[in-house]
């Protein structure tokens, strides 16, 4: 039976089976672009977002004022842009400008890598600045009252509560870029895109290809966005969690699971 | 004997607004200072600038004799001995009970883990907490929580522990669950710096009351005179308030 003889289903299921390595292999490109994106997306959000959230004390010297100023301007600048332009655009640019200004040829993977990170990371940026801004002051208050640096209450207060509170948006990220990577066909990645872009040149089965590679895309973010949902849960801990029954003092403070009248302890 | 804390001519603008004035007073080892005074007196931004949350415009905070307000202290490491209780707990979200209570003395005093553990749950059990050592802040009462705030401030082994209103965020069942560890650290000898509302506490715990109004120290002394006999009209007209609490009794 020839192609043109199939109906919609035969159709899918001959894409499938034609080009499962293919399509294999373009899904994984996906997924590994994707997720090492998201990932060196936030270091660079969280290295920016962490830079615009220090504030200048009377006390710090000029030059360190100075500096810090300067590096602001610039990360905000960074930010505007990579939020402000197409990625389309961007991968264009910096592909052929590299190629073309700096005599610099970028494979397939540094240049789908570094575009992709820069952009998530500008998102980022924003995302991590809005996560440190949202954990209550008085948690760097009470870390400060017992001695703690600033370097030390932002890793062990502040971050982490960040981090959880913006789970959801660093998950959207990287739903985002599953989807978004499609954008690289532009300079030549063989990721998704690339692959129905390549089935239904050499098929002519547009609907089908489409069909087939739609659903990928689907099963592909919702997946990851369950698994993130699972990752979620299991940083917030148990709901409950165990009393040390082992305790004298345990019937004095209550002893009744959670949650329980307080008693006053006598 | 030698002041632990000695705060001479502090004063404190927010803007145009003179919030502490030319405030003097001492804290000797072994102290239980109660600072009483109504709502917007200036109490909490003393703790604050005791503590460095806040500073000062002018004056000088002496700690052991060191004025703390000197460009070359080192904030960290007088805050790790100045302890601080809040209002709002302040708790680490993202630490369990115990962890509260060991990640200062692991970060700041650099102790091991053991060492802090050991310790934390000494504190702990002082507070009546160690069967809750698992659980996070958001699973505990506020009563409980503040118990775990005055152990994780004990943890540190400070030299005088402030404490901010640490009962007015609590429901009235739970207040005396605070007030109770209070009192034992008082008796105990812990030198203490206590702004409170609670004047059956600053009338029979403490040994020192400081009376604030309007950002000055109005009135202070022996708790017994101060209450019974107050001299200034604003600490009398603030002491009728309270009237059917320690106000009266006092009398
Ligand atoms: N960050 C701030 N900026 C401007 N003004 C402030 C600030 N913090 C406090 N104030 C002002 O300083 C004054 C004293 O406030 P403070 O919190 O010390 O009072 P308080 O005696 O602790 O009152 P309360 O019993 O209600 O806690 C108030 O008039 C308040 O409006
Ligand atoms: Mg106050």
């Amino acid at each position: 039976m020839s192609i043109s003889e199939m109906n919609f289903f035969q159709r899918m299921l001959y894409i499938l089976q034609e080009y499962s390595g293919s399509l294999a292999k373009g899904a994984a490109t996906t997924m590994v672009i994707a997720i090492v994106c998201t990932a060196f997306g936030c270091v660079i959000g969280f290295a920016v977002g962490i830079v615009q959230t220090l504030e200048p004390k009377k006390k710090d010297n000029l030059a360190y004022r100075i500096i810090l100023r300067l590096a602001k301007v610039l990360l905000t600048a960074y930010v505007e842009l990579f939020r402000g332009t197409p990625m389309m655009l961007q991968a264009a640019f910096i592909y052929y400008g590299a190629s073309q200004v700096f005599g610099l040829n970028l494979g397939m993977w540094e240049a789908a890598i570094l575009i992709v990170s820069i952009n998530t990371g500008a998102y980022m940026a924003e995302t991590v600045r809005g996560g440190i801004l949202s954990v209550d002051i008085g948690q760097t208050e009470g870390a400060k009252a017992i001695g703690m640096n600033h370097f030390q209450t932002m890793l062990s207060v502040i971050l982490p509560q960040a981090l959880r509170n913006i789970m959801p948006q660093i998950g959207n990220n990287l739903i985002i870029n599953i989807k978004d990577t499609c954008v690289l066909s532009i300079i030549g990645t063989v990721e998704l895109f690339f692959t129905f872009k390549s089935i239904s040149g050499a098929l002519y089965t547009y609907f089908e290809a489409a069909t087939v590679i739609l659903i990928i895309y689907f099963i592909l973010t919702f997946v990851s966005s369950r698994i993130l949902l699972a990752w979620e849960n299991r940083m917030d801990g148990p709901v409950n969690f165990d009393l040390a029954t082992t305790d004298t003092l345990a019937y004095t403070s209550g002893m009744m699971n959670f949650p329980r009248k307080p008693k006053r302890r006598t | 004997m030698p002041e632990i804390l000695k705060i001479e001519h502090l004063s404190k603008h927010f803007g145009a607004n003179e919030v502490l004035k030319d405030i003097n007073f001492q804290v000797r080892p072994g102290d239980v200072t109660s600072i009483i005074g109504a709502s917007g007196s200036g109490k909490s931004t003393l703790l604050r600038c005791i503590n460095l949350l806040e500073s000062a415009t002018s004056g000088k905070i002496f700690f052991h004799g060191q004025n703390i307000l000197s460009d070359h202290v080192n904030e960290a490491k007088y805050r790790a001995k100045v302890g601080m209780v809040f209002q709002s707990f302040n708790l680490f979200n993202n630490h369990t009970v115990i962890s509260n209570c060991m990640v200062g003395q692991i970060k700041v005093l650099k102790k091991s883990k053991e060492e802090a553990y050991q310790s934390a749950l000494f504190y702990l059990d002082k507070v009546g907490m160690t069967s809750h050592i698992n659980a996070k802040p958001h699973q505990l009462s506020g009563g409980q929580k503040q118990r775990v705030a005055i152990a994780r401030a004990l943890a540190m082994q400070p030299e005088i522990l402030l404490f901010d209103e640490p009962t007015s965020a609590l429901d009235p069942e739970m207040v005396g669950e605070v007030l109770d560890v209070m009192k034992a650290l008082a008796k105990e000898g812990t030198t203490m710096l206590v702004v409170t509302h609670e004047m059956a506490f600053a009338r029979d715990v403490s040994n020192h009351v400081v009376y604030m109004f309007d950002g000055k120290i109005e009135e202070e002394g022996e708790p017994k005179a101060l209450f019974s006999s107050p001299k200034s009209p604003q600490l009398r007209e603030f002491l009728s308030r309270f009237t059917g609490d320690a106000g009266n009794q006092g009398g």
